[in-house]
């Protein structure tokens, strides 16, 4: 194993549990944010090994630094405690969802396994991801897409001040 | 030991101390802890500085007594004996610290056992880490555009191309430390301190990012290295011996005073400490966590404060230059004071400040925290209205205009010169004015027309007369 296979695998099972974490132990759903933040913070250095500077950045600022503490704020005003749960002994469902997980991890395994075995080296260069080079192809390729999304925030934007304004 | 000297003179690559012999991950460590050292150890010193300052604005005395030395009767020297040394209450920081971590540790019954535990050094993390790209001390040595010299090794932990965004990323995940405090606290005072911190943070952090924005476009870097280098250069592109120091142009003036003030929010500073607000919610989210814990929150304000400072000393404070003079232009333009050839002494001074930059920079720190605890002295907590009224309508549209303005005089320096520049600059700023001042007026008339906040009282006497006693006839 290369230093570079220890490092994403780490990196991998940190995202891997946490992002169980969110769905599967227990039902408290600011823990389940938490495991979300950690998620996203992980993922963010997961694109670091990519070389993609700006994406990991941008992911930790957006999704882990900004969105997820809405998120939290959210759910502590709303005080979502969990109450004593009814636990139903005979459920076709537990064993399907056992199943069905446990057949689309084997497909992504099989796909995945043989991939990351014979990669030891991330097979971008070093200016890949960095903000000029981003910025270079997204305001001349791309710069269609680019305006199209930012119309689609401006709409977002007003929308949102529609819906939480009642006078304006 | 003269040709070592003479090697510093040079500034050659020898001065290294043998520091690029090492392999990078032992470089890394000296870099880390040449950075979070010096951090811990001012830490101690800086509240003292505050609690002395504090009390000297306020007019009270302030601790001064820990800390004196008194020579003992039995010592050696007679003349010594009985005599006290005072060290004007320096060692009162590390007795409240020692006080701190052995009292008694209480943990509240019905917390989130897990999260209580984790928040304190989920609110260490960011304030420490904040630090990571701060350039400390000159990559490039005086006369000369070479990279070299010992702290191009040394500083910054990491030079990446991302430099500015990663503070902006860090400091937006230090909310996290106050708002899991004030939830798992289980405590009602605790979470309105957690949930005021989220909302302050998310609001102040758009502005702040506008203000970085403009310097960003300014500098042409995200790099926090090269912001310091274009600030070396010439005064708004006219004045060569004076350096471009962002809080000197007027973009970075506008964008220096939105990000201090951003800075206090973030770090929930007076004015701007509604977490923790004493008056309405004990201690805020702090309030359930004692002895060391609390110490924890204590050290992560103090650091967060320190690294926030250095920030703002890089982006808009020149960095590690100690005056904003060009020296290497000076040495070289011969500039003649009573017939004296001036050029040894300018040489000299590029020299120092090459070889102080680090106590520069550290000096600027201390300069900013001051400045935190002036703000603390002088003015009273804002009301939670006012906070986001602040935030929001205030900064943020100044912010942004901000941004505007600079790539507008981006695009007229390129097309018309730096004459054509500035004049672009003060035309849009000048639009500008006029739109806030009619909107001013506009929102002035909407707020008659609905009344606004005041009250009218319908007699306006006082309720009650304040009867004078003489106190010699009682």
């Amino acid at each position: 194993m290369t230093p570079n296979q220890i490092v994403f695998l780490v990196l991998a099972f940190i995202a891997v549990m946490a992002s169980a974490g969110v769905v599967v132990f227990g039902a408290n759903a600011v823990r389940s944010a938490l495991f979300l933040v950690l998620n996203f913070f992980v993922l963010g250095f997961i694109y670091f090994t990519l070389g993609a500077q700006l994406l990991g950045i941008t992911q930790i600022m957006v999704y882990a630094g900004a969105i997820m503490v809405l998120f939290l704020f959210v759910i502590m005003m709303l005080q979502l405690h969990h109450g004593p749960q009814l636990k139903k002994y005979q459920d076709a469902k537990r064993p399907l969802a056992w199943l069905i997980g446990l057949g689309i991890f084997c497909l992504v395994f099989t796909q995945v396994i043989q991939k990351l075995s014979m990669t030891s080296q991330s097979p971008v260069t070093d200016e890949y991801g960095t903000p000029k080079a981003v910025g270079l192809v997204l305001y001349s390729t791309y710069s269609w897409p680019f305006e199209v999304t930012s119309v689609l925030l401006l709409i977002g934007v007003v929308g949102s001040i529609l819906l939480a304004k009642r006078r304006i | 030991m003269s040709q070592w000297i003479e090697d510093i003179a040079k500034g050659k690559d020898a001065v290294l101390f043998g520091i690029h012999m090492y392999g990078p991950g032992v470089l890394a460590l000296i870099k880390v802890l040449l950075l979070l050292i010096p951090a811990l150890i001012l830490v101690p010193g800086l509240i003292w500085w505050e609690r002395r300052l504090l009390s000297w604005m306020q007019d009270r005395i302030g601790p001064n007594r820990t800390g004196t030395i008194t020579v003992p009767d039995n010592f050696p020297i007679k003349g010594l004996r009985g005599k006290k040394q005072r060290t004007a209450g320096l060692l009162q920081p590390i007795a409240d610290g020692l006080k701190l971590f052995l009292k008694e540790d209480i943990t509240p019954a019905s917390i989130d056992r897990k999260v209580y535990f984790l928040a304190p050094a989920i609110a260490l993390f960011p304030a420490f880490a904040i630090g990571g790209t701060l350039p400390w001390g000159s990559a490039y040595l005086p006369f000369g555009d070479a990279v070299g010299g010992i702290y191009s090794l040394l500083t910054p932990v990491a030079n990446v191309d991302i430099g500015i965004l990663y503070v902006l990323a860090i400091s937006s995940l230090g909310v996290y430390g106050v708002v899991l405090a004030g939830y798992s606290s289980n405590n009602k005072y605790s979470l309105m301190g957690g949930l005021r911190s989220s909302a302050q943070l998310i609001s102040y952090e758009l502005a702040m990012g506008t203000a970085l924005a403009s310097i960003v476009l300014a500098s042409g870097s995200l790099r926090m290295t090269d912001m310091v280098r274009v600030q070396e250069q010439a005064l708004w592109g006219v004045l060569p011996a004076v350096q471009n120091w962002f809080v000197l142009t007027p973009f970075g003036l506008v964008g220096a005073v939105i990000f201090l003030i951003c800075m206090i929010a973030e770090t929930n500073r007076a004015p701007f400490d509604l977490p923790e607000a004493e008056n309405e919610l004990i201690a805020g989210y702090h309030t359930e966590y004692s002895s060391m814990k609390f110490a924890v929150f204590f050290m992560g304000e103090y650091a967060a404060m320190f690294f926030f400072s250095g920030v703002f000393a890089a982006v808009f404070l020149g960095g590690y230059n100690l005056l904003p003079l060009n020296y290497e232009y000076l040495a070289t333009h011969g500039w003649n004071f009573l017939g004296q050839d001036m050029g040894g002494f300018w040489r000299g001074m590029a020299w120092f400040n090459y070889w102080a930059g680090p106590a520069i920079f550290v000096g600027k720190c201390v300069v900013g925290i001051t400045f935190f605890i002036w703000l603390r002295a002088t003015l009273p907590r804002l009301r939670y209205d006012q906070l986001m009224g602040l935030g929001w309508k205030t900064l943020l549209p100044l912010g942004i205009s901000n941004l505007i303005i600079v790539g507008l005089w981006i695009v007229a320096t390129k097309l018309w010169g730096i004459g054509g520049g500035w004049a672009a600059w003060a035309a849009a700023a000048a639009v500008l004015v006029i739109i806030y001042l009619n909107i001013a007026s506009l929102s002035k008339k909407d707020e008659m027309a609905f009344g606004g906040r005041s009250v009218e009282m319908k007699d306006p006497s006082p309720r009650r007369t304040v009867k004078m006693v003489d106190p010699n006839k009682v």
